[in-house]
Formats: C-alpha cells, sequence, structure tokens
C-alpha cells in the first residue's frame, strides 16, 4: 500500500514538474527590456533625497507632492522613510534624514538640533497655518452657538460629563505628539472641567466622529489643517486671545494658543550639499487649500500618496514651476 | 469528593492526600482570612486619609529624575560620532545586522541591483515554503504553508508580506543565536538563571516605545534597529523555554550519563540537549510569535512591510485595509506557528520510531526538493513567476467586508455597550482606583507588601517591598496605582474569561480546534486594527483600554487553562462520572481543583500579558503610564518621564510575577 502510494507520488509530482516547466516556456524572462519599470535609475545630479514622512496625512501631503517633483522633474532617487517626529530630527545628526517638511513648533527640538548641535536648519515657512485649540462638532454648534465662547463653557460643564471625568465636564485632549497647555488653562479659567487623555489622534477623530453622528456631547483638543475637517467640520472654541509672551510660563497659561507657522527643517548637511533639492524644499511653499485638497485624495479618495501628487501637480503646474525656479 | 476519587485513582498515593488535605485547607483558610483583613484595614485607614500624600504628578510635570534621563539622553545624542564604543561596537553591529537583513530582502522581497524583482519570486517561496514544512513536519502542516502563502499573494500584499517575513526571520535568526545558548547555560546553572531572569523580565515588560528612539540613535534609522528592537522582545521566551527544557530532563537520566563516565560535553551534546529539543522547539515557536507581535511598532522606525501598511491605513481610520494587512500577519503567524509544532512533534515522533520513518520519507523529500529546486528556477527566471498575478481581489474585498462589519457593530451595538461599560467602570473600576490613588502612598505600599507577604511568602514580600520602594523613585507613584487598578480589573475578565472558554475547550477537542485559529488571530492582530470600532463603541475611556488588554491576554490564559483540563487524567474524570457526578460537578470539584497550576500560570501569564498592553491603553483613553510613555515617545521634554513609567511597568510586572508564583509554588508543595 505504501510502496504503491510512493510510486504515485512520485509520478504526480513529475508530471507536475515536466508540465510547469513546459507552460513556463511561454512566459517573460525577467530581464527582459519590455518588463523592467520604466528604467527609474537616472538619477542626474541629484543623487539621493531622503525625505522623513512623520505619521499624519497632512504631513504625507506635502511629502507626496516633493517627492513627485522631485523625482519627475529634478530626477532624484527619493527614498521616503517613516519615521516619527523625534526620530526624524535624530536622523539629520546621523546623516539619514536630509528633510522634515511640515513641523509644528517643536522649539525644543529646534534648540537642541539647529542650536546646540548645529545639525539642522530652518528651510522656511511651508505656507500653512496650524490652528490648535478646543473644538465640537458642527451639530453642537448649531443647537447651542453659544458654545464656541469659552465663558460659557462652565454652564454646559455637566453636559460634557463622562464615566472618565470624575463628575466634571471632560474636555478630551490627548494626541501625545503635540504640546498641550490645556490642564493650566482648566485650572487658570476656572473652569469645572477635567482633562482626559485620549492617548492618540485615531481616539480623538473616533470620539468627534461619533459625537457628531450620534449627538453626543463633546469637547477635545484638534488642530487643523487636518482631513478629517472635511468629513466633519469641526469648530473651534474663542479661547482668551493670544498675546506675544502669555504662553511663556505654563503655570500660568490663560489665552489660546498661537497660530502656527508651519516650516520645513532641513539636516544642515544638505543644505550645503548643492542638490537641486534642497532648492526644491527651501521653496515649497502652498496654501492649506492646496494641502486639504490633497490629503482629501489620500485620505477619502483612497488614492496612493503617488496618484495624489500626480493629481494635484497637473493641476497646479504654475505654483509648481515657481518652486523650480 | 476530591480526596476519595483520587484515592480510586491512586491509591498508593491516597495516604498521603488525605493526610495533608487538613492541613493545607487549614493554612488556606488562615490565608484568605488574613488577607481580608488586610483589606479591611486598608479601607478603614483609606477612609479615613483619603487624598493625603497621594504623589499626585500633573501630566506635563517632571521630576529631577526625569530631567536626569533627559540629560543623559541628549549628551549620549551629541557625542554619538565621537565615541569609540559608536565608532568600533554599534556601528559594526549595525552593519553586520544591516547586510544580513537585506541579503534575505533582496532574496525574497526586495529588488536587487540589477534585477528589477527579488531572488526568489513568489512561486519559488511558496515552494520552499511547502518543502521546508513537509521535511521538519508532516504533509498537512505543508499544504497549510502553501496555501497560507498562496493566499498572502491573493490579498495583494506579497511584497509586503516577504518584507515582514525576512525581517522576522532574520530577527528570530539572531535571536536564537544567542537565545538557546544562553537558555543552556540558564539551564545547567542555577546562578546563571538567577542573574539572567531579571534581565529577561526586564525585556519583555520594559515598552518598546521606550527604547525605540535611543535604539535609532545607536544603530540609527533601518533594518538594524527595526531587528534589533524586535530581537530584545523575542529572544527571551527562547531563553526561558530552553532553560526549562534543559532543567525538565530527568535528573536519572543525567546520573545514569554520568555514571557511565560522560564527560559533562557529552552529557550536554548526547543527552541534555537531544532530550530537550522537543520543548526547544516550542521555544523557537514563542519567540517567532512574539517577533510577529512587533511587526507594527517596528513600523514606526521605518521597518519595511505590514506594519507600514496598517500604520499608514490608521492614519486614515481605514479600517479595512489595516485589517487586511492585520490579516495577513496572523496567516503567516498560523503558518509559522503550525509549522513549529508540528516540527516539535515530530522531534518526538522520530525518536520513538526513527528507522521507519525515515526510509519512508527520504525519497519523498527528495522528490519534493526537486520540485522546489524547479519552482525557485522558474520563479527567478520567468516573470509570471517572479511576481504575484492578479490585482489582490481577496484582499479587496477582505478590506470592504471588514469595513462593513465594522460599520455595522458601531450602529447597532452602541446602546448596549455603553450600559456594560458604566456598570464596569462604575462598580468596579472607580471605586478600586480611587482605593489605590486617594490612599496616602504608604499606606498603600504596606498592604501591598503585606499581601506579597501573606500570598508568596517572606521572599516575595521582600521583592514586593524592593519593587515598592522604587516605584517611589520613578516619581509616577500616582500614574502607577491607575494603572495598577485598571491592570488587575483587566485581569479579572481576563481570568473569567479563560476559566469559561478554557474549561470548554479542554473538554472538548471540536471547541478547542475550532476557537484556536481565533485566538491566534487576537494575539497577533495589531491592536489597533480591532481598536478603531472598540473606540467607536466605548469612546476613549479606561474601559476600552480594558478591552484590548482582554482580547489580547485572554487568548493566553484560556489556552493555558484548556491545556491544564486536558492533562486532567481521564481515568480521574471517567471515575468522577460513574460516581455519579454532574457535569458541573465534575468542573468545579475535579478538573478545576486538579488543574489549579494552570490556573495560577494562566493568572500570572494573564497579568504579564495585560502589563504588556498598558501602553496600548494608554493611547485610547487609558492615562496614566500608557500615556507617560507614549507622550515620552513623542515629545523630547518628557523622554525622561516616559522612560520613568516604563520602568514602573516593568516594576509592576516583576512585582506581580514573583507574588504569583511563590503562591504557585506554595499551593501546589
Amino acid at each position: 500500500m505504501a510502496r504503491q502510494a510512493r510510486q504515485w507520488r512520485v509520478g504526480a509530482a513529475g508530471i507536475a514538474v515536466l508540465g510547469l516547466t513546459l507552460t513556463a516556456c511561454g512566459g517573460a524572462k525577467v530581464g527582459d527590456s519590455s518588463s523592467e519599470a520604466g528604467g527609474s535609475g537616472s538619477t542626474g545630479k541629484c543623487g539621493t533625497f531622503n525625505l522623513a514622512v512623520n505619521p499624519w496625512v497632512g504631513y504625507e501631503a506635502n511629502a507626496a507632492v516633493i517627492a513627485y517633483v522631485a523625482e519627475k522633474d529634478l530626477g532624484c532617487k527619493v527614498t521616503k522613510k517613516n519615521l516619527k517626529e523625534e526620530i526624524a530630527w535624530q536622523g539629520f545628526g546621523t546623516g539619514e534624514v536630509d528633510a522634515v517638511v511640515e513641523n509644528w513648533g517643536h522649539d525644543d527640538l529646534k534648540k537642541k538640533y539647529i542650536t546646540d548641535q548645529k545639525t539642522a536648519v530652518d528651510a522656511g515657512p511651508t505656507g500653512n497655518e496650524g490652528l490648535i485649540g478646543w473644538y465640537v462638532p458642527p451639530w453642537l454648534v448649531k443647537a447651542h452657538p453659544d458654545i464656541l465662547d469659552w465663558h460659557n463653557l462652565n454652564k454646559y460643564a455637566a453636559e460634557f460629563k463622562t464615566s472618565e471625568s470624575g463628575g466634571k465636564g471632560q474636555l478630551l485632549d490627548g494626541d501625545p505628539s503635540f504640546v498641550t497647555n490645556d490642564e493650566a488653562l482648566v485650572k487658570n479659567l476656572t473652569l469645572d472641567y477635567k482633562v482626559v487623555y485620549a492617548g492618540s489622534e485615531t481616539a480623538l477623530i473616533q470620539a468627534f466622529r461619533k459625537a457628531e453622528k450620534n449627538k453626543e456631547w463633546v469637547i477635545g483638543y484638534f488642530y487643523e489643517p487636518q482631513w478629517f475637517m472635511s468629513e466633519v467640520p469641526l469648530e473651534k472654541v474663542e479661547l482668551p486671545d493670544y498675546k506675544e509672551g502669555c504662553d511663556t510660563d505654563t503655570e500660568k497659561v490663560a489665552c489660546d494658543y498661537p497660530v502656527y507657522k508651519l516650516d520645513k527643517i532641513v539636516s544642515a548637511k544638505f543644505a550645503g550639499s548643492g542638490s537641486p533639492a534642497y532648492d526644491l524644499v527651501k521653496n515649497f511653499n502652498w496654501t492649506n487649500d492646496d494641502q486639504n485638497a490633497v490629503a482629501k485624495y489620500i485620505a477619502e479618495d483612497k488614492m496612493t500618496a503617488e496618484a495624489a501628487a500626480k493629481k494635484w501637480v497637473e493641476a497646479n503646474r504654475d505654483k509648481v514651476d515657481a518652486w523650480l525656479q | 469528593m476530591t480526596a476519595t476519587v483520587q484515592e480510586t485513582e491512586r491509591p498508593e498515593k491516597g495516604t498521603a492526600v488525605e493526610q495533608a488535605a487538613p492541613v493545607k485547607r487549614v493554612r488556606e483558610v488562615d490565608r484568605s482570612m488574613m488577607v481580608a483583613a488586610i483589606f479591611v484595614v486598608w479601607v478603614v485607614l483609606f477612609l479615613v486619609l483619603r487624598g493625603r500624600q497621594t504623589l499626585a504628578l500633573a501630566a506635563a510635570d517632571l521630576t529631577d529624575l526625569h530631567r536626569w534621563f533627559n540629560d543623559a539622553n541628549d549628551s549620549i545624542g551629541a557625542n554619538r560620532n565621537s565615541n569609540p564604543l559608536f565608532l568600533y561596537f554599534f556601528n559594526e553591529v549595525r552593519l553586520v545586522i544591516d547586510s544580513l537583513v537585506t541579503f534575505v530582502q533582496e532574496l525574497i522581497s526586495q529588488p536587487s541591483a540589477d534585477r528589477p524583482v527579488p531572488q526568489i519570486g513568489w512561486l519559488g517561496v511558496v515552494g520552499i515554503a511547502g518543502c521546508v514544512s513537509w521535511a521538519v513536519g508532516n504533509g498537512r502542516v505543508a499544504l497549510l504553508a502553501v496555501a497560507g502563502f498562496t493566499f498572502l499573494g491573493l490579498q495583494g500584499l506579497w511584497q509586503e508580506s516577504m518584507d515582514t517575513l525576512a525581517l522576522t526571520l532574520s530577527a528570530v535568526f539572531v535571536a536564537l543565536l544567542f537565545a538557546i545558548p544562553l537558555g543552556v547555560w540558564a539551564g545547567l546553572s542555577d546562578r546563571f538563571n538567577r542573574i539572567i531572569t531579571p534581565f529577561l523580565d526586564f525585556m519583555q515588560t520594559m515598552p518598546t516605545f521606550v527604547y525605540l528612539a535611543p535604539l535609532t540613535l545607536f544603530f540609527l534609522i533601518g533594518p538594524a534597529s527595526a531587528t534589533i528592537a524586535t530581537l530584545i522582545y523575542s529572544a527571551p521566551p527562547a531563553i526561558r523555554i530552553t532553560a526549562h527544557a534543559i532543567r525538565s530532563v530527568p535528573q536519572t537520566t543525567v546520573e545514569a550519563a554520568d555514571s557511565l563516565g560522560a564527560t559533562r560535553r557529552q552529557t550536554l551534546t548526547k543527552v541534555l540537549l537531544p532530550m530537550s529539543k522537543r520543548t526547544v522547539v516550542m521555544g523557537v515557536n514563542q519567540t517567532i510569535m512574539a517577533a510577529l507581535a512587533m511587526v507594527t511598532i517596528a513600523a514606526l522606525i521605518d521597518a519595511p512591510g505590514l506594519g507600514k501598511t496598517v500604520i499608514q491605513a490608521l492614519q486614515t481610520l481605514d479600517v479595512g485595509v489595516a485589517f487586511n494587512a492585520g490579516l495577513a500577519i496572523v496567516v503567516m503567524a498560523i503558518v509559522l506557528d503550525r509549522v513549529t509544532t508540528a516540527a516539535s512533534a515530530r522531534e518526538e515522533a522520530a525518536r520513538r520510531s526513527k528507522n521507519r520513518f525515515l526510509s519512508r520519507r527520504r525519497p519523498l523529500l527528495a522528490a519534493g526538493a526537486v520540485v522546489t529546486a524547479v519552482l525557485v528556477y522558474l520563479s527567478h527566471t520567468y516573470l509570471w513567476a517572479a511576481e504575484f498575478p492578479g490585482e489582490g481581489g481577496t484582499g479587496d474585498a477582505v478590506s470592504s467586508t471588514a469595513d462593513s462589519v465594522t460599520t455595522w457593530v458601531q450602529d447597532n451595538l452602541s446602546g448596549i455597550s455603553n450600559a456594560f461599560r458604566d456598570a464596569i467602570t462604575n462598580g468596579l473600576l472607580n471605586p478600586f482606583q480611587a482605593l489605590l490613588t486617594d490612599s496616602p502612598w504608604w499606606l498603600v505600599g504596606a498592604a501591598l507588601i503585606g499581601l506579597g507577604v501573606v500570598l508568596g511568602g517572606w521572599r516575595a514580600g521582600v521583592t514586593t517591598a524592593v519593587c515598592v520602594a522604587l516605584l517611589l523613585g520613578t516619581g509616577v507613584w500616582s500614574d502607577s496605582m491607575t494603572t495598577l487598578a485598571s491592570t488587575l480589573v483587566a485581569t479579572v475578565l481576563v481570568m473569567l474569561l479563560g476559566v469559561v472558554i478554557g474549561v470548554w475547550m479542554g473538554r472538548s477537542a471540536l471547541v478547542d480546534r475550532l476557537l484556536r485559529p481565533s485566538l491566534d488571530a487576537a494575539q497577533v492582530m495589531p491592536p489597533f486594527v480591532y481598536l478603531v470600532p472598540f473606540l467607536a463603541l466605548f469612546g476613549a475611556t479606561r474601559f476600552t483600554a480594558i478591552v484590548a488588554a482582554v482580547v489580547y491576554a485572554a487568548p493566553v490564559a484560556m489556552k493555558i487553562i484548556a491545556d491544564g483540563v486536558r492533562n486532567v487524567p481521564a481515568t480521574t474524570v471517567e471515575a468522577a462520572t460513574s460516581a455519579g457526578c454532574s457535569t458541573w460537578q465534575i468542573i468545579t470539584k475535579v478538573q478545576l481543583p486538579m488543574a489549579r497550576g494552570a490556573l495560577t500560570l494562566a493568572t500570572n501569564q494573564g497579568l504579564i500579558y495585560v502589563l504588556s498592553m498598558v501602553v496600548v491603553g494608554g493611547l485610547v483613553g487609558a492615562g496614566a503610564l500608557g500615556y507617560d510613555v507614549v507622550a515620552g515617545f513623542s515629545q523630547g521634554q518628557l523622554y525622561g518621564k516616559g522612560l520613568a513609567a516604563g520602568l514602573a511597568i516593568v516594576l509592576l510586572g516583576v512585582m506581580f510575577d514573583r507574588i504569583t508564583q511563590a503562591a504557585a509554588r506554595r499551593t501546589s508543595a
């Protein structure tokens, strides 16, 4: 019995091999010129361009467009590296990252890498303006328009109570990547709220999405430009106006967050290399609407970063040409 | 009941059991009385002293220790280029590992210098997977491997999967290179075992987020850092299990070898290693699983592969795509798990019936090898065999199904889920957390030490005292207590589920076979994939974090308890049945008491696994230590605090581990 089975199996294997080899002869061979992907090996004088990609969609939009232009117009070989901010900045010193193309403030990192270690330099603003603040879902604004003034927040505190907030109103904080003064703000504006740390952008977005859908009371820390705004247009609560220096003492902050001029940071070595990619990064400048458009292609239309960039670049050739002057 | 059953089962031991039982019962009553007394005193003092000396620290506040950690981290970064340790040690290590990973990648996943595709295409890899699985395991797992790997291609994730496989295999290879010799050493020497155990605890419970950034400082961004991060987390199981395997070789066998005049070396290579091979392979299995659990985290430092797909999809909350990639990780894990398990079973079978086995397999294997060689050649030469054909239609189907299931759950279950969440939070979590965080620190510390002594004995008490002191030193005492409360609640839920499902699985092989793949999936599926719907159901709350921990930790407890129940001798159960016991009585009076060892082990492992989810919990609303670690990873000025919080998690883990292990030794003694 076993012998028979063995013979049968060996025979089957032999036929399979024969069959495969025969059918294979018809296929295209690896290395045939027709099968190669367009010969993208041409690097020109640009060489390799190491572009950090921080994990949020707005950044991905900037990086997608810059990478697309660098590859198509300058012939660079772009290596995208998916990294968190801290690690990307560290990469300036070790020579593994050439550019960060959307930076939110990060004065501590600027001091460490630009002033002290001198491994990084500022490459100017991206043209985007970053807003940080407290946001509420649109249904809430429609139902209670006065909620957009912080003076009225205490009036509604009880509505914002949750299982986490210990009897007070819940102020949902906490994308850990962003600096927050909210605990001090709550204290100094004598608000009857407790800061609860959601812990991730995902958690914040889910909270707002659910709140809008089920008409729930949620107030939380958020920021724009952000792709989610085009799905649910959250509205920003007015806090006491920001004035220069009102946030220096983090214990005594009682004012809104400043408007962040988002900027680009490059490694010192890259800046001095004479690479055309550096000039591109330096000249790169666009509006919040531009970024939102590309972010929407990526986040909602599910396009790949490259396809999204291609679509935008083709529609905005004049802007791109200005960067390449 | 138990005593009589045991008497009929093992008459020779009957007297011993009868003698031991009453003494033991008295001691147990004593112990639970003392535990209750500690709690009563604690609660009374808590009511009096509530809110005093709680050592609370606001989210942005730092202690001197945290600032010192920051400075140390900065100075390492600043001196990296001049330090000889970097120039001659870390850089060399990095070079070796980088070239290893790049080599494997060019073999199976990435285009190499002069080729647009890797050296071995999909057909070759599938062939090799089948053939190797057959050689080390059996025909069934070979079929599973072929089907599994083909499925990865159908999902449209061939290249990503191969990148992940390349990285995982490299990390496991390097890990085993160190782990098996260290494990053998730890198995032979009690002293070395004692020295290495705390390091292993550290490697397994220290959250990866804490050392991810420093790692890229040491080994730069790239495959080396990702491999080393994976290795740190995945090597300990292999070391522990190898040591355990060497120790489990019967003393008499070793003595026999000694008396025959075998040298130490001969005893090791001819007796100890061959006899422990089967268990060592289980260690390899655990290492592979742990390595796959690191796939998404490693993607944060630019590790290529499936992790990247998951993270990118989650940036836009695209659960479908993330689930598809997560499923690929699960499929790979199940294939690798079944193959290694079959390999270890074959070790056993081969040892028993060596000759017959080999003579039949050899020609078949040779034929298989020839087929594989042809497949490899084809996939090297022809495009159709090199690049997986099709557009990944299966993957799209998986994604859209996952999406619609998620939407349905979110739309239809949120009413029920909120009631459940509030019941657990208000009924169990809040009071318990208040007791821990609002009591003065010295009271909680004293209570913990007291419980350590009562449950685990004096040595466990001393360990607890040291851990409590160090916890105070980390400066995150209050956050630690918050985390402790959630951890314990999660562990209680894990054990409830573990006992119910574990017993069910242990009693029915069919249930076991049906449930096991989902348990495996729960262990290796990247948590965020299932956390997005949970976030929609429960919001960003501590409860969501607890659910995440339960999903991850319960499978382990279930598997251990099922194993324990299954190991209760069939004759004992039969005797109980014939004595007229109902199913309920058999479970509660026979199977669970006799599986007590498994229950304590399950508690121990359940706790450790729950603790390893603290950081993920921090990402979905648990706050406390988990959030500290995550924030420390994201913001430079909080780095030191994150490190301190990581240390606190390790300390909690060590404390629990020592108490539960000591308690386990006492109950089984």
